[in-house]
């Protein structure tokens, strides 16, 4: 029962002379996490800036909550979608707070002061930011810029929320909050859409799976349909155990073969 | 908040001691009471400060008032344009005297100023400096910007290419010039408000007032084009039409100084940074604070420029630069620190 929020249709795009992506189709539904995988310079990134309505698809068309992405004026589509690019600088030394209320600022007229100020709170809370609001922004690691980010991006309560690796600079466990968060946003209906290298990752926390290579759309499904040993060897290159966790995940592991010794001491051999 | 009202407060108080002093400073004595009270005079308040000499109040309408304001206007002007510039290259190095556009302002006007241009009365000299300005603006923006940022190597570079540039145009000017407008123009490049008229404080107020009130009303904009333009796109701002209505913003605000001012470089460097540094990055109390600040910065220069040296008007630019140009290094120095090398 979910409804469509965005929808790629036929789509290519273009970047310099390079076609980046090849007629590309694609749903994107209310109440889902749909994870976008592949190699490096597949196209996710590309097929997420077409999502975002930063790149204009040079054939066929998108669509972002039932009108044509283009169509829409910045400000109006900038209460609706949300974007967390992955590299996130600020240019002066606007403080932790600063950045994260900024997140609020399509709803300048939109919205009153007590909800701006309850979106904030639970963004800080949520990307687990609190201790960091008052410290400048360029002063943090790279992994602490990526969840303040994150938490700028929860603040626009947007409807669509598009993470390019949002994971990527994290440790374990904010790794793992991140994707939690990506699931409470579908669980209250918004539509995700995240970029993701950890296929693991996205076995556990995505509905759906949908896999570019060299710029085409190659399966997309849940990720038990999606993320076979067949599939993920075909496009990534390299052969890969698909395991079942003690809890019930898929894991998706690479054959390490036999060259190092096992770690193991109840499997070394007698 | 209250550290604004002080940092505010202190800017003002210094400006009005500037304002009073610098009035008060010249060859005929006049005091610190008789300026005020020719001032409220002017005003309509009469309080019996205002000396009696008609030739003093002359003295101070016509010659000392205008210089004055010139430099309170053209101070808050570069400050400004200099804080517009770095939130759209987001990077505290830009500057108009660095990057190149007041060389670029100066090649137009010492073009008006050596041909004896005369087509647009006392805009003539404002006009061409805005087309050289822009002419520079436009070359160092479109080759200096990458992905919506500019390092810092890429900026001074191409600061260095137009100032040179511009440098050979206003050589070639200057030689093609008769030896009278030779000396003007070597003066004028150096920064001077030696002879300001009231027509042409009446030409930067009429520029650079909407202008800094366009910048300021931008400053939310400036805020989020911080974060990236693809970000600052995804929160809604049209970050095509914010550049370039920030490049003309830069561009007028520069070359409206430039063109009555002289080249006086550094201003909108030092000034914006040392807002930065005590309230914070915010660009409404940036922008705001950077126009005083810059004010005050001017007429204190013009002041020391007067009086250093007795009987001599030595140009301010000079001063501007002996301040700006040690305090540029040490940010080169600081951001180089930082980035750990130039890459």
């Amino acid at each position: 029962m979910s409804a469509v929020a965005c929808r790629v249709i036929g789509a290519s795009c273009r970047r310099g002379d390079r076609e980046v992506l090849r007629d590309v189709s694609l749903d994107v539904e209310h109440g889902r996490v749909l994870a976008l995988v592949g190699p490096n310079g597949a196209g996710k990134s590309s097929l997420l800036g077409l999502l975002a309505a930063d790149l204009h698809p040079s054939a066929g068309r998108v669509e972002i909550l039932g009108r044509d992405a283009q169509s829409w004026r910045p400000r109006d589509l900038a209460v609706r979608r949300s974007v967390l690019l992955q590299a996130n600088e600020v240019s002066f030394a606007f403080s932790v707070a600063d950045v994260v209320e900024m997140g609020r600022s399509p709803w300048l007229g939109r919205s009153d002061a007590e909800e701006d100020q309850r979106a904030i709170e639970n963004a800080v809370e949520r990307a687990d930011i609190r201790h960091l609001l008052d410290r400048p922004f360029t002063a943090l690691s790279g992994g602490e810029k990526a969840r303040a980010s994150l938490a700028r991006v929860l603040a626009q309560d947007a409807e669509v929320v598009l993470l390019d690796e949002p994971t990527a600079a994290l440790d374990l466990r904010h790794q793992e909050e991140v994707m939690v968060v990506a699931r409470e946003l579908a669980d209250r209906g918004r539509a995700v859409v995240v970029v993701l290298h950890d296929l693991s990752v996205a076995a556990a926390y995505a509905d759906r799976v949908a896999v570019v290579d060299a710029g085409r759309l190659v399966a997309h499904g849940r990720p038990h349909e999606v993320l076979t040993p067949e599939r993920v060897e075909a496009t990534y290159g390299i052969a890969v155990h698909v395991v079942r966790t003690p809890d019930f995940h898929l894991s998706v592991i690479p054959q390490r073969g036999s060259s190092r010794p096992p770690q193991f001491p109840d499997n070394v051999s007698p | 908040m209250t550290r604004r009202v002080g940092v505010v407060g202190t800017l003002v108080l210094l400006l009005l001691t500037g304002v009073i002093a610098s009035a008060a400073h010249g060859q005929l004595a006049v005091s610190g009471q008789q300026v005020v009270g020719t001032l409220l005079h002017g005003m309509g308040l009469d309080t019996g400060w205002r000396p009696d000499d008609d030739t003093l109040v002359r003295t101070l309408w016509y010659i000392r008032f205008p210089r004055v304001a010139l430099s309170l206007l053209v101070g808050a002007a570069l400050a400004v344009s200099g804080a517009v510039m770095q939130a759209v290259f987001g990077n505290p190095l830009a500057e108009p005297g660095v990057v190149g556009v007041s060389a670029g302002a100066g090649l137009g006007a010492a073009t008006a100023i050596a041909f004896g241009i005369t087509a647009g009365g006392s805009w003539t000299v404002a006009g061409m400096a805005f087309v050289g300005a822009l002419a520079a603006t436009l070359l160092v923006y479109m080759t200096a910007r990458a992905a919506g940022r500019t390092d810092v190597v890429t900026l001074l570079l191409t600061g260095i290419a137009v100032n040179a540039i511009a440098g050979a145009g206003l050589a070639l000017v200057m030689f093609a010039g008769d030896s009278g407008s030779r000396e003007q123009i070597v003066f004028w490049q150096l920064g001077t408000m030696n002879g300001t008229r009231w027509v042409e404080v009446l030409v930067v107020l009429i520029v650079a007032g909407p202008a800094t009130v366009v910048a300021v009303a931008l400053s939310r904009s400036y805020d989020l084009l911080a974060l990236g333009e693809r970000t600052a796109t995804h929160l809604g701002v049209r970050v095509e039409l914010l550049r370039v209505s920030s490049i003309v913003l830069v561009t007028l605000l520069a070359a409206v100084g430039v063109a009555f001012a002289g080249i006086i470089a550094f201003v909108g460097l030092v000034v914006p940074h040392a807002v930065r540094m005590v309230l914070g990055p915010a660009h409404s109390s940036l922008l705001l604070v950077s126009a005083l600040g810059g004010a005050v910065l001017l007429v204190w220069a013009d002041l020391l420029a007067r009086t250093l040296v007795a009987g001599a008007d030595l140009p301010i630019g000079l001063f501007t630069a002996l301040v700006g140009g040690p305090f540029f290094f040490y940010l080169i120095r600081r951001s180089r620190r930082r980035l750990g090398s130039w890459a």
